[in-house]
Order: structure tokens, then sequence, then C-alpha cells
């Protein structure tokens, strides 16, 4: 009697051995082929006794499709093995696609005007080269007037031609001026920009800084309306917990005036300047100044940048040192 | 300004710690920049109470005390000073209180000590232990009721408030000032100094007369003549009050004036009125070459625009900045001609910056803009201390021409106006209470209206706002309500060109590149040897000479910082700008572009573990600019044709869009490179934002992917070899069924004639509709090639 165990298990043990296409195929032709072992089993089933024929028949049968499945799950598994590849040093260096990044500056000032944009701001630009009637004189700042000391200014050189003064804006107020020249209210906007300063520079002060200027006027807007807005803006910025205080601050273009400060890290540090819009600035913009009040504020984006970076020196932002900007990348997505 | 507690105390009672007075005084307005204790810290050195006296066991002259300093066990130590009693309040210093060795008269740290067997847990101090004077003879006795463990700075020695003053507040230059500031924060009243004195019979107009030559520069000028001065030191509490506030003491004369000019903010000047020409006074402007020696004895050159105090003859003092020499207060003085003026302020700011550093006391408070009323007032109080401690007797009156004078309207505020500003509504007695406080006079209108005016020390009060602000300072900001805005969100304005530079940003971020933003002046050299926009607006008083140019491109500071991080960069580095850049017009503002500048250089594909890598080429910055193109919705079109020196020749194209130019794009020239200290190659893709917002597209809507399956065909082909292979392409995608196409290979050499090029495209097929059959496609590359023949004269290469 035929050993069908015994067969099966010879016919298994040779196909584990099998490593490649070429080797499948030959213990295919050994066991299955048309003169392979297992079909000599099955064509002799019918010259076996009569009790035998149908146990070694059933049996035979039942093994050629176990062997069937068998090489077919063993073809898988040596397809999976081919394609995998070889085993790898996964401690080499990763090949990386380079990482793009936006400046800091642009980033604390997206999240600085998208904070306002939730608040519903408008936000516009103006333009850096200014007449010095917008950055000065229309915002109550005579020539002679001691407010100008609080702004050291770098002025265009004299082309000429015999047209007004020109400065490098000293701060994004003047856009205030030009904005009510256009719209009408309710106006609630904030002007992003950069600005210039005729300053020495030192770990916290820069030449060129960037600031957001804020104006808002409706009727009826009032210091409370600041500063709920002010500390709405605070809190998006600098946390929930973050403590404020408002002191009373001198502009010449607001009345009364104001500073924001934050408790940053146990100190009290000044954020921004603000005030109720000075009602000549609402008069000179053909409004009236009893029925439309409004406040207005400017901040420097830097500041806000180096507060919650821990940016320690302001002249790293636009000596764009890679190493510097790099460590932006751990904030992507996050602000 | 500084301020001494003990000084301010002759004016305002408070009831505060310093610290509190300090942060009121800042959040009111007043900065607060830092407090100053005179006398040292005494930190560790605390108010104590002598509860009990026993003989030392071992020393005949040392007695033990008992002293009780707040804490809950008292302690110990050992004393040798005779004056020591029971029940004295004393200065105590613990163990680790720095305190003055008597002997050595240097600082030293107070240990735990054993003296003659007995352990001294401290010390009570002499004065001179604590650096108040020499006295060492007896310990200090405090007169104080302050409680025990009250640190001794609080309760001896001075405190001086460091105040930073805002430009509109001259009189936060004045110790008056700031007593005012205090009655007003605490509910308190101002003790107005004496300002009486005994005139004689003669008036002053007999002595002297003031001319005023330019009333816009001089509003004001008094003079008061005193004679019969016996020139001394001043008294000793004088003198103290002046040196805790940082001046020092010169003479009774002239420390009167500088007392005056601290507590009032009005400076004054005292002549020798001997030495005035014809005892008169004028102010003018400087004559041609005219001189002057300073008190300091600094010798002038004076200008034409100068104002100056002269007597009939020449100048006697620089006006409103410092006195001549040889007017100068001496000892053989005996009368005195006080000046005191109001002078404007853009005048003497002119001069100030011409012949000083840092400008004067003086100078400092002019240029504040003072009120030309306070003059009078301070002129009274000075006539009246300078009797008082140098004797004298003042002509009646004064001289006061007065051209200046203005009228000083009522400024008229309403209950409204603040319950519309500040949103909280104070009674009428706490409106009231606060300006008079301030010393601003006014009167209840009812029913709704205070009448306020400015007072003489403050020229801040001119509209109804201004009242609104002192109601709302002194009840402080942090008091008032606070309201989320109101009201309906206006419609933005949408600036088109800012909305562009911002998804250029995010475009080339998501390329890999890093942003930079670099300072906006550069030198018109740099400018002329990278750009034919080389037309520049110029700065007056740039930061940095070299760098005198308002950008008028963005490659000079753009390969300066690629430069500066090559190295750091280690492989490839890609950098972007977004920003301005000025073009002047003549007599108006500059026309200031947007532009996109990127820079891409080193390794395109970066070496890992010994693999090869590639330089960055040309075609890696146009595929920049296309995947920004296709990031934008544009696409951009190339030419070879460009003039742009600093680009390189051949390897440089112009970018537009439908036929509009926009940028470039290519290879900077290398000595360009070299120039700014670039190694190696860098190439430049540079967009002016300006000019590509117009040009975007308005729709916005996309298609959706074909259902049906592509057909995809190779398509090789022989053109002359000048033949733009973009231009073929573009053919070929002119085919209705293309869906798009890829050049995969271009070949020339073998089997190809001489000046030809193979071109091998894959075409892919594709119908919105219907699945192509081979008929369709087959039918499309012929026509595709009957056009590639007739256009480029094209072969198709057997495949």
């Amino acid at each position: 009697m035929v050993d069908l165990e015994a067969l099966e298990a010879e016919a298994r043990a040779s196909l584990a051995e099998a490593g490649d296409e070429a080797g499948l195929e030959s213990w295919r032709v050994e066991w299955l082929g048309r003169r392979g072992r297992l079909t000599a089993v099955l064509r002799g089933v019918r010259e076996l006794p009569a009790e035998e024929r149908p146990i070694i028949g059933a049996g035979a049968n039942r093994l050629k499709g176990a062997l069937e499945d068998a090489i077919t799950a063993r073809r898988s598994e040596l397809l999976a093995a081919a394609s995998d590849g070889p085993s790898l040093d996964v401690t080499l260096p990763g090949r990386r696609p380079p990482l793009g990044s936006l400046h800091p500056i642009t980033l604390t000032r997206r999240m600085m005007e998208r904070t306002f944009r939730d608040m519903g701001f408008d936000v516009v630009e103006g333009p850096d080269v200014e007449l010095e009637e917008y950055n000065f004189d229309r915002l109550r700042i005579p020539a002679g007037h001691p407010a100008r000391d609080m702004w050291d200014t770098i002025w265009v050189a004299d082309d000429g031609s015999g047209g007004p003064r020109q400065l490098l804006r000293t701060h994004t107020s003047p856009m205030q001026i030009r904005y009510l020249e256009r719209r009408q209210p309710p106006i609630r906007v904030i002007v992003p920009g950069t600005c210039y300063r005729y300053e020495a520079t030192d770990a916290t002060h820069e030449w060129m800084l960037t600031q957001i200027e804020g104006l808002v006027i409706d009727e009826d807007l009032s210091f409370a309306h600041l500063k709920g807005t002010l500390e709405a803006f605070v809190r998006r910025v600098f946390g929930a917990e973050i403590e404020t205080r408002f002191r009373c601050d001198y502009f010449p273009f607001v009345e009364p005036g104001a500073e924001l400060g934050v408790r940053w890290q146990g100190d009290w540090l000044e954020v921004l300047g603000c005030g109720m819009v000075h009602p000549e600035i609402i008069e000179d913009a053909g409004l009236d100044p009893e029925r439309f009040t409004g406040f207005a504020f400017g901040m420097g984006v830097e500041r806000v940048a180096m507060l919650r970076y821990g940016v320690r020196d302001i002249r790293h932002f636009y000596r764009n040192d890679i190493r510097f900007l790099r460590e932006f990348d751990q904030f992507r997505g996050s602000v | 300004m500084d301020v001494p507690l003990k000084w301010l105390a002759e004016y305002v009672d408070w009831d505060l710690s310093v610290e509190e007075l300090a942060h009121r005084l800042s959040m009111a307005g007043a900065e607060v920049e830092s407090i100053k204790r005179s006398g040292g810290d005494w930190e560790q050195v605390v108010v104590g109470r002598v509860a009990a006296v026993e003989q030392h066991p071992n020393a005949d002259r040392l007695r033990l005390a008992t002293v009780e300093y707040g804490a809950e066990e008292p302690l110990q130590v050992v004393c040798g000073a005779p004056n020591l009693a029971q029940g004295q309040t004393i200065a105590f210093a613990q163990v680790g209180a720095q305190l003055i060795d008597p002997n050595t008269r240097e600082l030293r740290k107070l240990r735990k000590g054993k003296i003659r067997g007995v352990t001294s847990l401290g010390m009570v101090c002499s004065e001179r232990e604590l650096g108040l004077s020499d006295e060492h003879e007896g310990i200090l006795e405090l007169d104080t009721d302050a409680a025990l463990g009250t640190p001794l700075a609080d309760v001896l020695g001075d405190v001086v408030l460091d105040i930073k003053p805002t430009p509109n507040r001259p009189d936060h230059f004045s110790i008056l000032g700031i007593a005012r500031e205090v009655a007003a924060l605490t509910n308190g009243a101002v003790r107005e100094p004496s300002a009486s004195y005994a005139e004689s019979e003669i008036p002053a107009e007999q002595r002297t007369s003031v001319e005023i030559e330019d009333a816009d520069g001089c509003p004001r000028y008094t003079a008061i003549v005193i004679d019969g001065v016996s020139v001394g030191p001043s008294p000793q509490w004088m003198q103290d009050a002046l040196s805790s506030a940082g001046m020092r003491p010169i003479n009774n004369i002239v420390d009167v004036t500088n007392y005056v000019m601290l507590e009032w903010g009005q400076p004054l000047h005292a002549f020798d009125y001997e030495i005035l020409r014809e005892g008169r006074i004028v102010v003018r402007r400087a004559r041609p070459a005219e001189r002057l020696e300073l008190l300091d004895g600094s010798e002038l050159e004076l200008e034409a625009d100068d104002l100056v105090i002269a007597d009939a003859e020449r100048a006697v003092a620089l006006a409103g900045i410092m006195g001549g020499a040889e007017s100068e207060i001496s000892d053989s003085t005996t009368t005195i001609l006080l000046e005191t003026a109001n002078f404007q302020e853009a005048s003497i700011r002119r001069s100030r910056a011409r012949h000083t550093e840092s400008g004067t006391e003086a100078s400092r408070r002019f240029e504040k803009s003072l009120n030309p009323e306070l003059a009078e007032l301070a002129a009274r109080r000075a006539a009246a201390l300078i009797i008082e401690t140098a004797g004298g007797s003042a002509f009646a009156g004064m001289v006061d021409t007065y051209p200046g004078k203005a009228h000083n309207p009522q400024v008229v505020v309403t209950q409204r106006r603040i319950e519309q500003i500040l949103c909280v509504q104070p009674s009428v007695a706490e409106a009231r209470g606060i300006l008079t406080a301030l010393g601003i006079s006014n009167r209840w209108l009812p029913p709704d209206r205070y009448a306020v005016s400015c007072p003489p020390w403050r020229s801040d009060i001119a509209v109804a706002d201004d009242v609104v602000e002192e109601i709302g300072r002194v009840l402080g900001y942090d008091n008032l309500p606070s309201e989320p805005l109101p009201g309906a969100v206006p419609d933005p304005d949408i600036d088109p060109e800012r909305v562009l530079g911002e998804r250029i940003r995010d475009v080339l971020t998501s390329l890999g590149l890093r942003e930079i933003i670099t300072y906006v002046t550069v030198g018109e050299d740099e400018l002329a040897s990278t750009t034919a926009n080389s037309d520049s607006v110029r700065l007056q008083n740039p930061m940095n000479a070299a760098r005198d140019r308002m950008r008028s491109s963005l490659r000079p500071m753009g390969l300066r910082t690629f430069a500066l991080n090559q190295r750091e960069a280690r492989g490839g580095l890609g950098l972007y700008e977004v920003g301005k850049t000025f073009k002047p017009n003549p007599g108006r503002q500059p026309t200031e572009e947007r532009m996109a500048l990127a820079l891409l250089g080193g390794e395109s594909v970066a070496s890992v573990h010994g693999e090869a890598s590639r330089s960055v080429d040309f075609y890696d910055a146009k595929g920049v600019l296309e995947q920004l193109g296709l990031g934008l919705g544009v696409e951009f079109g190339l030419s070879a044709e460009i003039e742009d020196a600093a680009l390189a020749r051949g390897q440089s194209a112009a970018v537009s869009v439908r036929g509009k130019p926009v940028g470039v794009l290519g290879k900077v020239s290398s000595g360009v490179a070299a120039e700014f200290g670039v190694e190696g190659h860098v190439f430049a893709l540079e967009l002016s934002i300006a000019k590509l917002a117009p040009l975007m597209r308005e729709d916005v809507t996309v298609s959706s992917p074909s259902v049906y399956p592509s057909a995809v065909e190779d398509l090789a082909l022989i053109v002359d070899s000048s033949t733009p292979a973009g231009d073929l392409a573009s053919a070929i995608a002119g085919n209705g069924l293309v869906e798009s196409v890829e050049l995969f290979d271009i070949y020339s050499g073998d089997q190809i004639p001489e000046g030809s090029k193979s071109l091998a495209f894959r075409v892919y097929y594709r119908s919105p509709d219907r699945t192509l059959t081979d008929r369709d496609v087959e039918k499309a590359r012929r026509g595709i090639v009957r056009r590639l023949e007739s256009q480029f004269g094209a072969v198709l290469r057997d495949s």
C-alpha cells in the first residue's frame, strides 16, 4: 500500500527547498506533472485491489489539492521575499526633501493678522516712503513739536524738484489718515508694514521694524471697546491666562492715550500703544466727532515674535542666518 | 527726572509704600523707570526695639541687648554703645547685612560672632555703620512708629523716583508737578510753596528794561532786580535737596534758580546786574560773527539762528540753554537780575543741537514747550527764596515783556462726553475732586457741563477729551470697563497684490525654499552691478553711508544673504524674498513695486551615504517656476530673448504670462555672483508681483477627471537642432485629444543627420466622454505628424 503520508512529507520538504521560480517549476514537474510522482499514484489507483482503491484514490486526490495549494503559497512567499529586498542599516541618514519656511516675522505677522481678521478686521497696506505731512503733520505732530523727538527719522534726500518732504515712515499710523480718506465708518482695519527709525541698534532696537497699526471708528465706541478688543487680541496671542494692564501714555494722535502691558514670565512688558482717536483727526476726516469715536493702536511684530519664541536679540531677524531661520521649523503649523 | 521723596513730601502727603506710589504714578502716565535709595539698600537692616539690656558677664564696657525685630523670637546681640537703653527704637542689622566697617570705612558683611564668650546674632547700628554720617559715638535712635521688622530703607534715608516724562507733560519735569499727580491719585491736596516777599517802593522798571526783538523765539521775558544780596553757600536744606535730585550746589543765588527750576519745571537764570551794559536786556538773534563764552567755559561762535540774551552791547547768555561766563554770579555780586522767560521749543532745540552734546536741564524743559504763564509764578517763588537765603531787597514788581500772551480758552466738557469715551460716569464731586487735586481750575455748569481751564504749568489741556483723559487716568484705566466690539463687520478692501504676494510665499515655501526678509537699503554700486533699474531713491541720513539707496531690486541683498548662508546650508540652498522695490518719481512719492526673488544653488539632489549628487541647474530653477505656475494657476512662458546684464547669456530667459513680461529666470552671471561672495553658480527667478497680479485668472473652476482610460504613444521626431522642444510640445498639445505631452529623450549622433536632433515625446490621449479606439488615436497621431512636418519640417523617426 502506498504511504500517502510519507509521500506528502517528502513533497513538502522538497518544496520548502525550492528557492526561485525555476525550483518551483521542477518541483511541480516532479510531483504534479504528467509524469509526476503523485500523478503516477493517481494513475495506479485502478490497478489496486478493490478494497484499497477508494481509500488511496480519495487520499491521493486530497493530496493533489493540498500540494497545489502549497506551491501557490510558496510562490507568494518567494515573491514577497524577493520584492522586500535586502535588509538595510536603518540608522543611516535619510534623503531629506528640502523643507521650506516662512520668515519668523511673516509667521508672527500672519498669526497676528489672523487674530484680527477673526474679529472682523480688514487688512490693508500703505507706502513705506511717506510724505512728512502724513507721517507727522496730519497726525498732530507739526514740525518743532516736542513729540517729534519720539521718532528719529530717516529722510529722503531732496531731489531738487521742489516736491514735498519725504521720509521713511516711522510708524504705520499715516495709514490711519489714508484709510480715512477712502472709507467711511464703520471702520475696522489693521495695517501691517515696515517702519524705519534713525536709531542705533542693539539687542532690543532695530532700525527697520514691522508694525501692525489698527483703526476702529464707529458710532459711540468707547475706551471699553478699546480694552475689550485689545485684551481679546492679547489673550489669543499669549494665552487665555495672560494678565494685562493699561497704563496712561501719550501719542499726539490719540486722547486718552494708553500703553498695554502684559505680565510675561513675571515682568510687565509693554506690548502696544493705543488710545481713542483724537477728535481733531475724526473732524479732519469730515466726520462728526460727537457722533463718531474710535480707537487706534500700534504694535511691533518683532516684539511679539521675541516674546513668543524667546528670541533674545532683535537683530537676528533681518540677518537671515539660515541657522536662525531653521529654528522656526519646529513651529510649523502651530501659529 | 529725579524726584526725591523727602522733597516731594514738602508739598503732599501720601500713605503708600514706595513701590505702590511708584506703581500708581506709572499707571497714571508719570512712568517711574527706577527707584533709587540713597544710603544703600540696607538689605537685612530692619526697625527693631531694645526689649531688655543686661550687663555683659565678661566685659565692663559691653552690654547685651535683647532686640525684637518683628520675628517670633527676639535675638541677643552684644553692644558697646553708651547710649543703649531699653525701649529704644533702633536700626537692627541681621546676620548677612552689608554694613560699613567703622574703622576701614568699607562695606563688610555682618557675621554671627562671639564677643568675649557671648554669641552676638546681629548688630544695633550707628549712623556711620549705615553710611548716614560720621557719627559713631552711639547707636542711632529712630524716630518712627513703623512696625518692627520694617526695612530700614522704608523709614530712613531718601528714596528717589526716576521719572520719564512724556513729551506733553513738562510739569513732570518738576517736583510740584509730581506732587499734583500724587495728590490726585491719593485724594490729597498740594501745599503750594510760599512766594511772597517784601518789595521796595522803587519799581523794577526804573532799573532795567527788556526788549524782545524776536517775539516768536521769546513769547515772554520777566526780569526781577534784587540788590544788596550777599553771595555765599545756600542753606543746608537746599543743598541737600539739590544733591538728592542730582544737582551740585554752587551758591545761594544759583542754587535758588536751580531749586525753583526743579520745583516748578521753569528754568531761571540770574545775571550779575553790574556786568550788564546799561543794565538792560535785549532778546535777539545772534549777530554775524558774534561770540559767547558760556558758564562751562566753552567758547561759542554763534549763528544767526541762535537766540541770545544780550545787554545793550553783546550776548550774555545762549537763551534757554546756558548763561554766559562773564555775567556769572560771583562772590562779589551784590545786585542780580533774575530772568524767568519762555522760549520757543524749536528754536531752543536747534541751538542746543548746534552747541551742546545732550543739552542742559534748562533746554530739556524748554524743548517740552512750557506754558508762558508759568514764568511769573516761578519768578516770584525764586525772588522770595533769594531774599530768604541771600538777603537783599527786590525792586517793586517785575519787568514783564509778554508779546506771546495768548487767550487761554475755557474747555467745556460734558458729562455725556465723559461717559461716551470712558464708559463710566463719575459723580460731579468725584470729577471735580480729581481736577482740583491736579490744580486744574473747574466750574460745574448744571445740568451737565464742566468749564475747565489749563493751569500755567501745563499746556496740554486744549479740548474736552484732554479733560476726559485726566479723569480716566486718575480713576485708573484698569478700573474702566471692557467690552467687545459691537456692530457690523465692514466689507474688506481686497488688495490683489498683497494676496498674490502671500500666495507666492506659500507656494515657494512648499517647494522647499526659505523666506528671507532683508534690509531695504543698498549701495548704488550694488544696484549698478545687479540690475538695469539702478535709478534709485537716495536717503539723506542713511543708517550706513555706503547703503544710502532704497533698493530698486531685491537682487543685491538676496545675493548677499545667499552667500552668507552657503557654508551653513551644506548641500542645496533655496531662498526667496517677497518685498517692495522703489523707483523714484521726481517731486512725488516713489513707485513701490512688489517683487519676488528666488535664488537656488548648491546641490539639487543632496548626496547621502556616498550616492551621486547633482548641482542645481537652469532646469531646477525652471521647475520651481513651473510648479509656482501650477500653484498660482498661471502658465508662464519663457523666451530666450532677454537683455539682463546680471544673468548669464544663453542660460537665462524672460518670463511672461499671455505674452506680457512679468520677470526673468536664469543663471546669475559668474562675475556678479562672485562680487557678492557667492561660491559656484546661483540661479535666480525674479517676478514682478505688480505686473503678475492683473494677469491672474479670475475664474476659479476646476475640471473633473475623466473616467475613461488614456492611450499612450511615443513619438520620435527628427528636427533641426535649433528647433525649441517646447514649440513642438505645444504643437502636439494643440490636438484636441491630447491630454498631455512629455519630452522624455533628446538624442543626436549616430543615425541622426548632422545639424539635426531626435526628440522623443510621450503623448497621452484621452477623451472626456468616451474610450478612445486605436483608430481614434491613429487618426490623431497622423494629424499631429502632418502638422509637425509642415510647421517644423519634422520627420517621424522609424521605431
